[in-house]
């Protein structure tokens, strides 16, 4: 068989955590085909494998929210039944989700000990008490924040610590991180690490899952492969090529990791002119600040830029999420528009991606067909009724080109992994046909097998004659996959490079520009 | 080894079974309702009929339970969306009334009365859902401004009496009740179909067509599930709001219409409470309070479910107030086996 015994190599350490033949599926598909996983203790432990390879199952098994059908769970040596979350904590399991489950409203030390407050007689609060126990937490983490102030004043780096002292609040022994960087910036991120690498030093064990190649090399000492809910391997980082893990979660060789076809740009399909956006809540503050670049057929145009940058607030102005707010010249297809309204924008061949696809990008409770053909029912509908053989037929040919795994067309687009749900995005806004395609970071926590699928898609689109405005928050994919990179900085473009001269320092550099002088 | 437990999963066909009969748990439930109405039902003491199956029985069901019927069909455009509509009982309270005095006290023809009664129970939805889309009020306080500003133009109509023939000097314009009220409520060409339900079916058939092969019954589902995403995706959601919230009006216009030929007058007070008993049905049926699952067929069987409980509890002799506790227990019960159906 293809699993491939790297652990052969002794546990350094006497196991913490030894699951052993987990299975589990829902309905009809099979998400976990018994599973071992084994964690040593106070190491660091990379979880990787393409989206739908159980990872996520796996976890949610491990910190109780999922029975598994079969398989046993060791803890400390000691075989464990882990029937709720609640069970998970009290064992010192804890998890951190990807989307944060914090309560935005409520202040640091109430998210720290949310369901577990000091309390004195009558069951009162102890505020005081819980307040200098947060406060010493975030400083063990070595962040600085007011305990007293809600965490939707901080930022998405900060509300990280927070999770992870609330989760040290459980004297939690292990803690499971669910793509913690996906939206972090690089300075976070490398924090972050700080903190995780600290975490160990201090003997709490940790569970990396990532999609992130060069964070497992950085961050992990062993790393465990799934893939279609088998484990294919564990090793430990340092004797396993970044190939040979590649291969391992793929199960073939990617031969060419950026797809990048040159293309001869055409026409100008977007021009925009001194496009400004005035803060909502007044304070002169401009979110855009006389934004002005163009787009041809057939380029891929990258928008750089740290968070507040302003480039997705970009792509949304264009795209008429902001209504009438937004004043400037934007010209597509060589007229001039006005647009007002994303159906506004989508009648002049504009199509946008979000960067969050569970928030404004999918109708969740919809059907896999009913959410791809959302954006074009003009295309399935005769008289106002739509007609599903048309619905069909438009779907399946894009279904196969962009290999989306789903049972059937006809099931909830919630039940999809992570990858095939941001094809379905995508899928809807190809059936829309647009000239100009606005992608808000199109491969954001999705595997290397679906992210290569969707840079080879963009090449194409490309080749096709169509513009592509690119935002992501991988570097290198931008410097690989943009033609030109158009450089944000709090509203203003401050660089923009092509060619040679586009490289990762001077894209940075340019990024921060401003920050640095002022 | 181990012994193995028997569980449900060594049994895939009882599994499956159950599995199938979850997703038709409305119409489980449906029959299950009927069959108990079947089995309890007392029977005719002279003919030994069963008096729950009775053609008679049956058909009263379905009368009885129009106006409810119609105003779940409404309520369920609105829920799809992710809102709620209380105005609809006052709504079907003014219509009601606006019908009974524009034939009794002004003498208009039928046909007439009732097109602007429904005109005046959608021009109130479409209020409700302006305030909903354009002024961006939470639906529940839109709909209940809505619910008390409707019920006081229906007194204000009435002057609040009972618009009934002969209930003051001038409102004897005519000799008797108005006929339209009695071929409305009468049984047509010798079957038991009568008028009233043959409104509620078209509505709801017609409705269930719109819901679930049209463009605009896909945006509903659109907008119920995630409101920005379909903004996004060029959904004109501001219209199909004020649209959903304008027919919850026309289907409570066309219950008020039925109410006051069930009951021969024009009641100001008509159709108080109502809106929850609407509710009721469309959740008891599975469309979801959240927005963007569920349907008309659903609501159906929600009503039919509601409509035979009812039924059932007063054949074998409860009490108004038993029957209330009944349906309070009934939405608990129906919302709880939705609810692990998630899980």
């Amino acid at each position: 068989m293809s699993m491939r015994e790297s652990s052969d190599t002794p546990t350094p350490r006497r196991p913490l955590l030894s699951m052993r033949g987990i299975r589990k599926a829902f309905g009809g598909t099979t998400a976990l085909r018994g599973v071992d996983l084994e964690i040593a203790e106070g190491e660091i432990h990379g979880l990787v494998g393409e989206n739908g390879a159980g990872k996520s199952t796996l976890m949610r098994i491990l910190s109780g929210a999922l029975a598994p059908d079969a398989g046993s769970i060791a803890w400390r040596g000691e075989e464990v039944r882990l029937p709720t979350p609640q069970a998970a904590l009290a064992a010192g399991i804890a998890m951190i989700h990807q989307e944060l489950s914090l309560i935005p409203s409520v202040s640091v030390a109430g998210n720290i000990f949310l369901g577990h407050e000091p309390r004195g007689r009558f069951g009162v609060v102890k505020v005081g008490l819980m307040r200098r126990r947060a406060a010493d937490l975030m400083a063990s983490l070595s962040t600085e924040v007011d305990v007293t102030r809600p965490v939707e004043d901080y930022s998405l780096g900060t509300q990280q610590m927070v999770e992870v002292a609330k989760a040290l609040s459980h004297s939690a022994s292990l803690i499971v991180m669910d793509e913690p960087t996906s939206s972090l910036e690089e300075a976070e991120t490398a924090k972050l690490f700080e903190v995780i690498r600290d975490l160990r030093a201090r003997g709490v064990t940790v569970i990396y899952i990532s999609h992130k190649m060069e964070e497992i090399y950085e961050l992990c000492d062993r790393v465990t492969v799934l893939r279609d809910g088998e484990r294919i391997g564990t090793a430990a980082v340092s004797e396993l090529p970044r190939e040979e893990l590649i291969q391992w979660m793929v199960g073939r060789r990617i031969e060419q990791f950026f797809p990048k076809a040159r293309v001869k740009p055409g026409a100008e399909v977007l021009r925009v002119e001194g496009l400004t956006l005035d803060s909502e809540h007044g304070g002169g503050r401009r979110i855009l600040d006389g934004v002005s670049l163009s787009v041809r057929a057939g380029e891929i145009v990258g928008l750089a830029g740290l968070r507040g940058s302003g480039a997705s607030e970009l792509m949304g102005a264009l795209f008429g999420r902001y209504g009438g707010r937004v004043r400037g010249r934007v010209q597509i297809g060589g007229k001039d528009t006005v647009v007002t309204s994303p159906a506004a924008a989508m009648a002049q061949g504009l199509a946008l991606l979000t960067d969050d696809r569970k928030a404004t990008g999918l109708v969740l409770p919809m059907s896999v067909l009913h959410n791809m053909t959302l954006a074009s029912l003009d295309r399935v509908a005769r008289a106002g009724v739509i007609r599903r053989s048309q619905e069909l037929q438009l779907a399946q040919p894009l279904v196969r080109n962009l290999a989306i795994r789903a049972d059937s067309v006809d099931v909830e687009v919630s039940s999809l992994s992570g990858g095939n749900q941001q094809k379905v995005a995508l899928a809807k806004w190809l059936m829309a046909q647009p000239r100009v395609l606005l992608l808000d970071e199109p491969t954001r926590g999705i595997d290397v097998g679906a992210k290569t699928e969707i840079y080879h898609l963009m090449s194409r689109l490309a080749a096709e004659g169509r513009g592509i405005l690119l935002i992501t928050s991988e570097l290198p994919e931008l410097l690989a996959m943009a033609d030109r990179i158009v450089v944000l900085h709090r509203g203003r473009v401050t660089a923009e490079l092509s060619g040679p001269e586009a490289t990762q320092e001077r894209v940075m550099a340019a990024a921060v520009q401003e920050a640095r002088c002022a | 080894m181990p012994e193995r437990l028997w569980t449900l999963a060594t049994w895939p066909r009882l599994r499956k079974a159950l599995a199938a009969a979850g997703r038709q748990r409305g119409l489980v439930a449906l029959v299950v309702v009927f069959l108990l109405g079947a089995v309890v039902s007392p029977h005719n003491l002279k003919t030994g009929e069963n008096v729950f199956l009775s053609p008679g029985n049956q058909s009263n069901v379905l009368f009885e339970y129009a106006e409810y019927g119609l105003l779940a069909v409404g309520m369920t455009l609105v829920i799809l969306t992710a809102g709620i509509d209380l105005s609809v009982g006052s709504v079907l309270g003014l219509s009601a009334t606006l019908f009974a005095y524009l034939l009794i006290a002004r003498g208009w023809a039928p046909w007439l009365a009732a097109a602007l009664s429904l005109a005046a129970g959608t021009g109130c939805g479409l209020m409700s859902g302006l305030m909903v889309s354009r002024l961006r009020m939470q639906p529940f306080v839109a709909t209940l401004a809505t619910m008390v500003a409707a019920r006081g133009v229906a007194k204000w109509i009435s002057g609040g009496i009972k618009i009934a023939d002969g209930a003051r000097p001038w409102y004897a314009l005519q000799q008797g009740p108005p006929e339209v009220f009695g071929w409305m409520t009468a049984p047509l060409a010798g079957g038991w179909l009568r008028p009233v339900t043959l409104c509620f079916l078209a509505a709801m058939a017609v409705m269930a067509l719109v819901v679930h092969y049209t463009r605009f019954g896909r945006h509903l589902y659109a907008i119920g599930g995630n409101e920005e995403a379909a903004r996004l995706s060029g959904v004109p959601v501001g219209f199909t709001k004020t649209l959903a919230y304008g027919l919850s009006g026309l289907m409570a216009g066309l219950a008020g219409v039925c109410n006051a030929c069930r009951t021969s007058y024009g009641d100001p007070e008509a159709g108080f409470t109502y809106e929850l008993d609407a509710i009721a049905a469309v959740v008891i049926g599975g469309t979801s309070l959240m927005g963007g699952r569920g349907g008309m067929v659903l609501t159906f069987l929600g009503t039919l479910i509601v409509g035979y409980a009812n039924k059932i509890l007063s054949l074998i002799g409860w009490q108004e107030a038993q029957r209330l506790l009944a349906k309070g227990l009934i939405i608990v019960l129906a919302v709880v086996i939705q609810e692990t159906r998630r899980r």
